[in-house]
């Protein structure tokens, strides 16, 4: 064999107030199945987005077929063969599957006339190939997601392409999708295609990978061959540092019940009625896949989406205030002083003492071209006011507290916020809730796109807060943060409760299991918590007992 | 700050010329009737802001004039009601309009455009239809009603000049809606919603009801000027009352400084706008170099000119910006 089909030497790429790539070596072979894992953060995306064009790397070089190039454009990757395909698909859904394929490249009647007969024709031998079988005419829409990938596939290989970079291409991808996806890449790969396939989920790294490159914190942490590709393997590998660090704070005696959810049904998983209990002073984790319907239920919970059916009961006033402080003894003995409540806006979840942070900060959490100060004081300018007017001494004293007491770091209280760092920026929409004091603090992702450091200032600030008896339920991909920050996980599978498991039997195998519906099915060691908590003392996690 | 700097630049410069050009610009008559102009679009110019600021627009302002301009010389005149029952009755049907437009953009969760597209000509085709499509008109009367539109408040040591009322009314307007937008808990709402309407909401805002409050006051605004307006000619004609009034209003505050974006306006900055418009249409009419018949490809030339500069500035600005924090 020659050259490598594809490579990279010494790719180096800095965003503001961030290195998210150095000096990261990659080889691709022709008909090879490479890997690319990592944690959230590690430069992965931003790696194939280099390597495709979309981004221009600050150091580095790229070598197609052992000759250095150098992507202009996506377009101009795509022409030498080099073909991403995002998370999110980049298919005009509205239109059908032959139109979709030729998009930007359509066979035309004269020189004016789009020509469908040719286009379904010209798409048909590309579709086989990939093995969908719907019609070039079915409007992309209509497909299920897993199809739109394969007609995302197919489109690239009709753009001649000979490197395919797949950017976790499974993530909201049923069983039976993922299973046949595999088919295709395999086949791809026998046919000389070189495949870079990022994923989350190990198991299918395991499964599928000829070689993986493990990248953290945008470095090359190490490469593993055929054989080598296990789990335990690769999460030492892509962990790469002391997990014991989590372990610092103390774990929190639970207090009142803060929140009590019965039988809620979300709109995104009607089917499935949800059950659980979070009390004050707690931090309760919430695993699950992408899709398993995390997001929805905090997004239910706070008012943002309406569920479909199902109670959600709050202490009863007066034993709510007292919560933070709630003895040992107290808890069950108040549990009974509960009331219902049924939040039809956000409004009304702030209103009775829920906090939420959602998954994306810039779409939903910030007034990007605002000053900090205005972002932190939006939430208490109602409770602050002066007749009708914001009352702009108690803001500023509001945007202040929450500057020092979170070490928010800002140039001045009014820079804006789309200036600063994600974790700044993330410091800033869970601080604008701390003036409210709440009870219940909702988190959705709440390190996402958060440099190390800044992550586990906020895992002490949010540890810091369940101390003073917040009670907090947050949702997370990362597995190690949910190991490390919960007193207990909750996992979801499609939209229901798998189980639930205590911080000292919470395992990333157990979680694993619960998650990918394995836990039951598999019987690894009877049913749901029970199989979860026998793998996990089996397994002997290292870090739990640390 | 820096776009009222540059739009009240525009309009020293815009009058300056015209002042050279033409004798008659500075005379005490030509700047009563310009002020008065300005005022009544003004007026609509801030209604409009406010229902920019929220990402919005409104393209019913001009059929909410006709609307209003009519019915007011046809309740009175016409229909025999007492001045005393007019002014509320309109004022209330323009406010509540307003509000009907901000309930189906944010209940039913249609778009603006389409919206105040249809009251645009729903408002236009009812008053026709009420009025027969007859101009309708005070005949002389009204004397002390018309004086809101008409009046003029001599100034002590002025002489030859006095002050148009409609310029009290617009500044009494402005200060309240600058202190609305800029100082009360409501206004700051507004403009978060403007800037994102997704993170306002999941601070515990209740943005509907913000955007509907800035609807209600576009309308009522817009239901006000209609009255001066009609107030001030004396009578209205149906058919092209108030035409292309909505324009007006929107250039004025994308010339002021409101982003069609949302988020951002200023009051003042507004209110330029609208001066800037009324300059321009005045030196049309005034400089014998232009013909008449092409005002409307001068003002949206000056209003493309303003707004592709500032976006330059802005870009130029955010650049350095990004260059000093990197």
């Amino acid at each position: 064999m020659g050259a490598p089909r594809l490579q990279a030497r010494g790719i180096g790429k800095r965003f503001p107030g961030v290195v998210a790539l150095a000096d990261v070596d990659l080889e691709l072979a022709a008909g090879e199945v490479l890997a690319v894992v990592g944690e959230n953060g590690a430069g992965k995306s931003t790696l194939m987005r280099i390597l495709a064009g979309e981004l221009r790397p600050d150091a580095g070089e790229l070598l197609l077929d052992g000759e250095v190039v150098e992507f202009a454009s996506v377009r101009d990757a795509l022409a030498r063969g080099v073909a991403l395909i995002h998370q999110e698909l980049d298919l005009a859904e509205n239109l059908d599957v032959a139109a979709n394929l030729c998009l930007g490249r359509e066979p035309r009647r004269g020189r004016w006339f789009t020509d469908p007969a040719r286009e379904r024709r010209q798409a048909r031998p590309w579709l086989e190939r990939v093995g969908l079988d719907a019609d070039p005419s079915t409007i992309v829409g209509d497909l299920p997601l897993g199809r739109r990938q394969l007609v995302e596939i197919a489109r690239a290989l009709s753009a001649d392409a000979r490197v395919l970079i797949m950017d976790e291409p499974s993530s909201s991808l049923s069983l039976t999708e993922t299973e046949r996806l595999f088919g295709v890449v395999r086949e791809l790969a026998r046919q000389g295609v070189g495949v870079i396939y990022i994923s989350h989920r190990l198991s299918e790294v395991e499964q599928l990978a000829d070689r993986v490159l493990v990248l953290r914190d945008g470095r090359r942490a190490g490469e593993l061959h055929g054989g080598e590709v296990t789990h335990d393997a690769l999460v030492p590998l892509m962990v790469g540092r002391d997990v014991s660090r989590f372990h610092q704070r103390t774990p929190h005696e639970p207090g009142a019940v803060a929140l009590q959810v019965e039988g809620l049904t979300t709109r995104e998983h009607p089917g499935h009625a949800l059950d659980f209990t979070l009390r004050a002073g707690e931090i309760v984790g919430l695993a699950g896949l992408v899709g398993a319907g995390r997001t929805e239920l905090l997004r239910s919970l706070f008012g943002l989406s309406l569920p479909v059916s199902g109670r959600v009961r709050l202490p009863a006033a007066g034993a709510g205030a007292r919560a933070g402080h709630g003895a040992r003894a107290g808890g069950r003995a108040r549990a009974g002083a509960l009331r219902d409540v049924d939040f039809s806006h956000p409004a009304d979840a702030v209103a009775n003492g829920l906090a939420f942070v959602p998954e994306d900060r810039k779409a939903d959490g910030l007034l990007l071209p605002c000053g900090t100060d205005d972002n932190l004081s939006l939430t208490t300018l109602a409770r602050d006011r002066r007749g009708l007017c914001v009352d702009a001494t108690a803001a500023r004293r509001v945007a202040s507290a929450a500057i020092a007491d979170l070490d928010i770091r800002v140039t001045a209280p009014d820079q804006v916020v789309e200036l600063l760092s994600g974790g700044n920026q993330q410091k800033v929409v869970l601080g604008k809730w701390l003036a409210l004091r709440p009870r219940v603090l909702l988190l959705d992702e709440p390190t996402r796109g958060v440099d190390v450091g800044a992550k586990a200032e906020l895992y002490g600030i949010i540890d810091r807060l369940a101390g003073a008896g917040v009670a907090v339920l947050f949702a997370s991909s990362e597995m190690e943060e949910v190991l490390g920050l919960s007193d207990r996980v909750l996992v979801m599978h499609e939209g229901a409760l798998a189980g639930e498991l205590p911080r000292e039997h919470a395992t990333e195998q157990g979680i694993l299991a619960l998650a990918t519906g394995a836990g039951a099915a598999t019987g690894t060691g009877g049913t749901g918590t029970a199989g979860a908590t026998g793998n996990g003392g089996a397994a002997g996690n290292g870090g739990a007992g640390a | 700050m820096r776009k009222v700097l540059g739009i009240a630049g525009l309009l020293i410069t815009v009058c300056l010329i015209t002042a050279l050009a033409s004798e008659h610009f500075l005379s005490p008559f030509n700047i009563e009737n310009l002020l008065r102009r300005t005022a009544l679009f003004g007026i609509l110019g801030i209604g409009a802001a406010f229902v920019i600021v929220t990402g919005g627009i409104d393209l019913s302002i001009g059929s909410m004039v006709c609307l209003v301009g009519c019915l007011v010389p046809w309740l009175l005149v016409q229909q025999g009601w007492p001045v005393g029952a007019v002014l509320p009755a309109v004022l209330v049907l323009s406010l509540l309009l307003g509000a009907a437009h901000g309930w189906l953009i944010t209940r039913l969760r249609l778009q603006p455009f389409l919206v105040t597209l249809c009251g645009l000509l729903l408002y236009r085709g009812l008053t026709r239809g009420i009025t027969g499509d007859q101009t309708v008109g005070f005949r002389g009367g009204f004397a002390g009603l018309r004086w809101l539109g008409q009046g003029r408040i001599e100034l002590p040591g002025m002489d030859g000049f006095a002050l148009p009322v409609p310029v009290v009314v617009l500044v009494v307007v402005a200060v309240l809606a600058g202190v609305l937008l800029d100082r009360t808990v409501w206004g700051r709402w507004l403009q978060a919603v403007g800037h994102n309407e997704s993170a306002a909401r999941a601070s515990g805002i209740r943005t509907e009801r913000v955007v509907l409050g800035a609807y209600a006051l576009c309308g009522g605004l817009s239901g006000l000027g209609g009255l001066l307006f009609v107030l001030d000619v004396g009578s209205a004609q149906p058919v092209d009352f108030g035409n292309f009034y909505e324009l007006y209003a929107i250039a004025a505050a994308v010339l002021g400084g409101c982003s069609l974006r949302g988020g951002t306006g200023s009051i003042l900055g507004v209110v330029l706008g609208a001066a800037v418009m009324q300059v321009l249409r005045n030196a049309i009419v005034l400089v014998e170099a232009i013909p008449d018949n092409v005002e409307y490809a001068v003002i949206g030339a000056v209003l493309l000119i303003g707004v592709a500069a500032d976006e330059l500035v802005r870009r130029v600005v955010a650049a350095r910006r990004r260059a000093k924090a990197a």
